[in-house]
């Protein structure tokens, strides 16, 4: 199982701020095509070329980053503190 | 070197928080600080109020990544960040970054270095309301990620005299 977060714009969007899936893909980009063929609004918000930054167990990371039992994966736009 | 990282919910008071950077000890030859404080004005609107939302948990681990490597390039002897969330108006502090070292130097670059990847790295996002009525997300700023890749190409760490 891993826990997935969306964070600010993408909360809104999708309307949900979290969820835990049963089923642990390979890697972020395959969780983000499994979320992606959800229908709208997912497909639009992880549409490819949509600048959706991720982190995984609370660190940045690329799509490429492999995704284990008990993660937690975070989805958010670009930052804008400071 | 000693550091303090708040996140929070509660106005702060910057030359509060100043105080004990200055009385950091007798190793400290300066301090340097920014404080950033919410505008009125965005994009061309009038702002009347913003909401700031993080990612708990991994904010302070994403702060403190940028303070202890802002710590291994330079000699430091205490740094203090404190970063708002919650509901702020125009002129109340957002983020406060201080930095106390023996050098000038040092202080200045270690302090922009951190609001730098603070505004890239961080996990915040800030929400505006207009003065129209019209709340909006606050768009990020390609200068910003500019600003801070800079310092990953040398430009800067060439400009303090490192590799």
């Amino acid at each position: 199982m891993i826990k997935v977060l969306y964070f600010a714009s993408l909360r809104e969007r999708l309307e949900c701020a979290g969820e835990s899936l049963d089923q642990v893909p390979a890697d972020v980009a395959a969780l983000q095509v499994e979320l992606a063929a959800r229908g709208l609004p997912w497909s639009e918000v992880f549409a490819p070329g949509q600048t959706v930054l991720v982190a995984v167990n609370q660190s940045m990371v690329g799509a490429d980053s492999m995704l284990a039992d008990g993660d937690e994966v975070g989805f958010f736009p670009p930052v804008t503190g400071g | 070197m000693r550091s303090e990282i708040r996140v929070q919910d509660t106005p702060f008071d910057p030359l509060a928080e100043l105080a004990p950077v200055y009385a950091a000890g007798p190793s400290v030859g300066g301090v340097v600080s920014f404080v950033g404080l919410m505008r009125d004005m965005n994009q061309g609107d009038a702002v009347t109020a913003m909401t700031l939302e993080h990612y708990p948990g991994m904010t302070e681990k994403a702060l403190t990544e940028i303070v202890d490597e802002a710590a291994r390039r330079w000699q430091l002897d205490h740094v203090r960040l404190v970063h708002r969330v919650g509901e702020v108006r125009p002129q109340d502090p957002i983020v406060l970054v201080a930095v106390a070292s023996a050098h000038r130097g040092e202080a200045f670059r270690a302090c922009e270095y951190m609001i730098d990847f603070l505004k890239t790295r961080a996990p915040f996002w800030k929400r505006e309301q207009t003065r129209d009525g019209q709340s909006r997300w606050v768009e990020a700023r390609a200068s910003d990620e500019q600003a801070a890749a800079a310092w990953k190409e040398g430009d800067r760490a060439a400009r303090s005299g490192e590799e």
